[in-house]
């Protein structure tokens, strides 16, 4: 569906901004929505999508780790396959485009883990723009390799010390820059939050995904999937590979949220599951907070998913019951992707392995016969210091 | 007529442009801050702008980032904030306007933060990421119970979102002058002069001129240009102090020299007119 006039998706969203960003998304979005009707845009970004990202990323039947689930067919949605490594730079390809039809110079970007960021630094890079990237403390310190690699392809990285120094506060900051520069700079969100338009936006830019994925598995299976597991954080992969199935209802979609050390223990990040409604980063949505209003620190061993929010359209979706929310914790997600390499050669980011986890604890209540797919929104690189600590591979 | 409307209307009639100082409640304890509303009254202000402390205040620059952690880490909760607006009313006489971020609004109640704000003696509210589009329902209610909203606009809202700010609001227009978040500036805008009588040809709602006034030469300065001037990031960064004592005379003192200025533009002004 397409949000309302207000950029609502039914009492979710809308544009909590302070006033001075309003003339900016209101430029945004009638570029935007002039864009979406032009065939030659969306060529341009296929072609980007294609020549330099290498799409469509492969639907991949995992056999050997379906042999552990017995009586399901698995199939992996290969977004780590991109260029950059993850699903981001979809969503940074189109939105790079916008800001060169807006005549931007300057591109600010948040990030947590870092894919958005390189996914931003890259197409900066590639369209000759001056980047600025914002990045809690916290951030990185776990994800070294990302802010070298932002450093390498010219964007400068800008270490965030307010609040939890985490994604959170990487998005205040970058919100604040956008504010004080709105006149040159294009402040490219990297997930399917923030105020209208960016979650329609981002989506829209997302949505290859779940279009590669369903023309693939009709040509390799002849049917949809019975079930589809994406992990939530912001929830960009999972609305990019839900969206073109929403209306199949045949299909079931589930998101699962980062449990950390389990919803109980108030050490997660599980917003849909955990929290309420609320207005945070210009829209409203499902928030982690305390009594009063007052955000609530997140925990993930997952940079990706340490987010108290979720996009707007999510709550939506979890509202009308279209998609089940569930967690795993950090225990579960990495033994996920443990299995996942030593059965199938796939390292992939941490963000992910809570989507096959997901999927493999659902594993053992399945009917006969299920068909899955599970995104894997990005590849585990990012992750090799993290992991070395928590599972001591160095042995 | 609410509160600050009323204040705006009295102040117009003796010539006097509004000073308008900022705390944030509870930096660093609630006891402090009531005490300097008191310090604020005697030096000079006009109106009172009452920051809620938020864990996530996007339009705000460092200082009020900093005074909101202070705040929070200190223990404010939402329950001491009408308390501590029922403790001031029994002190002080001037108008209170609440600077609030929505979300705190929205958990706390819609209905019952208006209806409570009221019973404790507020005179205004400000919600810088409320936008007028989203504020239906809260104009609605604030109207009901005679608090006055009030709006920001800023140097890049375009003729028509000026005039809709000011159609929504009921005390007076906040004009922000900078484009960007909170904080003292060197220098003031160019471009303000121009920018106040495009908002005065579309609306006879005092304005009030607030974000980056660092100094009583500035604040001089946007007397001169509009109906009234905030002070925030300039008063809270004199409160960093151990002793809140100190805090109280350099604040005051601080104040006193902000309203020296501006009777100054008052007094010359008159001088001119005559």
């Amino acid at each position: 569906m397409n949000p309302d006039s207000r950029g609502r998706y039914g009492s979710y969203g809308g544009k909590f901004v302070p006033e001075t960003l309003l003339p900016a998304l209101a430029e945004l979005e009638a570029t935007y929505l002039q864009c979406r009707e032009e065939s030659s845009f969306w060529a341009e970004f296929q072609d980007y999508l294609s020549q330099y990202s290498g799409r469509p990323t492969p639907l991949y039947p995992a056999r050997r780790l379906a042999l552990k689930l017995k009586r399901t067919e698995l199939y992996l949605k290969r977004e780590d396959l991109n260029h950059t490594g993850s699903h981001k730079i979809n969503n940074t390809l189109g939105q790079v485009l916008l800001a060169r039809r807006m005549k931007k110079k300057r591109i600010v970007a948040e990030t947590g883990a870092g894919q958005h960021g390189v996914a931003t630094a890259t197409v900066a890079a590639l369209l000759g723009m001056e980047c600025q990237v914002y990045m809690g403390e916290e951030d990185i310190r776990r994800q070294r390799l990302n802010v070298f690699k932002m450093k390498l392809l010219g964007a400068e990285v800008i270490p965030v010390h307010s609040g939890s120094c985490t994604l959170k506060d990487a998005t205040n900051e970058a919100i604040r820059d956008w504010v004080a520069n709105v006149d040159d700079t294009y402040y490219l969100l990297g997930s399917v939050v923030g105020p209208h338009p960016y979650p329609m936006i981002v989506r829209d830019l997302q949505t290859v995904i779940g279009r590669e994925a369903r023309t693939q598995i009709l040509e390799a299976t002849g049917r949809l999937p019975d079930r589809i597991y994406a992990c939530v954080g912001g929830g960009s992969n999972s609305i990019g590979i839900f969206y073109p199935f929403l209306l199949d209802q045949g299909v079931e979609l589930i998101g699962i949220e980062a449990g950390g050390k389990g919803v109980g223990t108030g050490r997660h990040a599980a917003s849909l599951t955990a929290g309420r409604p609320g207005v945070l980063h210009g829209s409203l949505s499902y928030l982690l907070m305390d009594e009063d209003g007052q955000i609530l620190p997140t925990y993930s061993i997952s940079a990706g998913l340490d987010y108290p929010g979720v996009g707007p359209e999510h709550s939506y979706l979890k509202e009308k019951g279209r998609v089940r929310y569930e967690t795993v914790t950090d225990r579960d997600a990495l033994e996920a992707l443990t299995l996942l390499c030593q059965t199938e050669g796939i390292i992939p980011a941490l963000e992910s392995a809570h989507a096959l986890a997901g999927a493999l604890q659902e594993a053992k209540e399945f009917p006969d016969n299920q068909l899955v797919i599970v995104n894997i929104s990005g590849r585990g690189d990012k992750d090799v210091p993290t992991l070395a600590g928590k599972i001591g591979v160095e042995r | 007529m609410n509160r600050v409307a009323a204040k705006f209307a009295e102040l117009s009639v003796l010539g006097k442009k509004a000073l308008i100082p900022y705390l944030m409640a509870g930096d660093p304890s609630v006891d402090v801050t009531l005490k300097m509303m008191e310090v604020l009254e005697e030096n000079g202000a006009d109106l009172i702008e009452l920051g809620i402390p938020f864990s996530d205040p996007l339009a705000d620059g460092p200082v009020i980032q900093k005074a909101t952690q202070r705040a929070l880490k200190n223990g404010f909760r939402m329950s001491k904030l009408f308390p501590l607006v029922e403790a001031a009313v029994k002190v002080i006489s001037l108008p209170i306007v609440l600077m609030a971020y929505y979300n705190l609004i929205l958990q706390y109640g819609t209905e019952r933060f208006i209806q409570e704000a009221m019973e404790a003696g507020v005179g205004g509210l400000v919600i810088p990421d409320l936008p007028p589009e989203e504020a239906g329902e809260i104009s609605r209610i604030a109207l009901e119970c005679g608090i006055a909203l009030n709006f920001l606009t800023t140097p890049v809202s375009t003729p028509m979102r000026i005039k809709k700010a000011a159609m929504a609001s009921t005390g007076f227009l906040y004009l922000v002058s900078v484009r960007g978040v909170t904080g003292e500036r060197r220098s003031l805008s160019l471009e303000l002069p121009v920018l106040v009588k495009k908002i005065k040809r579309v609306t006879s709602l005092p304005v009030a001129i607030g974000f980056g006034v660092s100094c009583p030469e500035q604040a001089r300065e946007l007397a001169s240009l509009a109906d009234g001037v905030i002070v925030g990031s300039a008063v809270v960064n004199r409160m960093v102090n151990d002793n809140p004592e100190t805090s109280y005379r350099e604040v005051g003192a601080f104040i006193r020299s902000l309203r020296q200025a501006i009777n100054k533009e008052d007094i010359l002004k008159e001088q001119r007119t005559d």
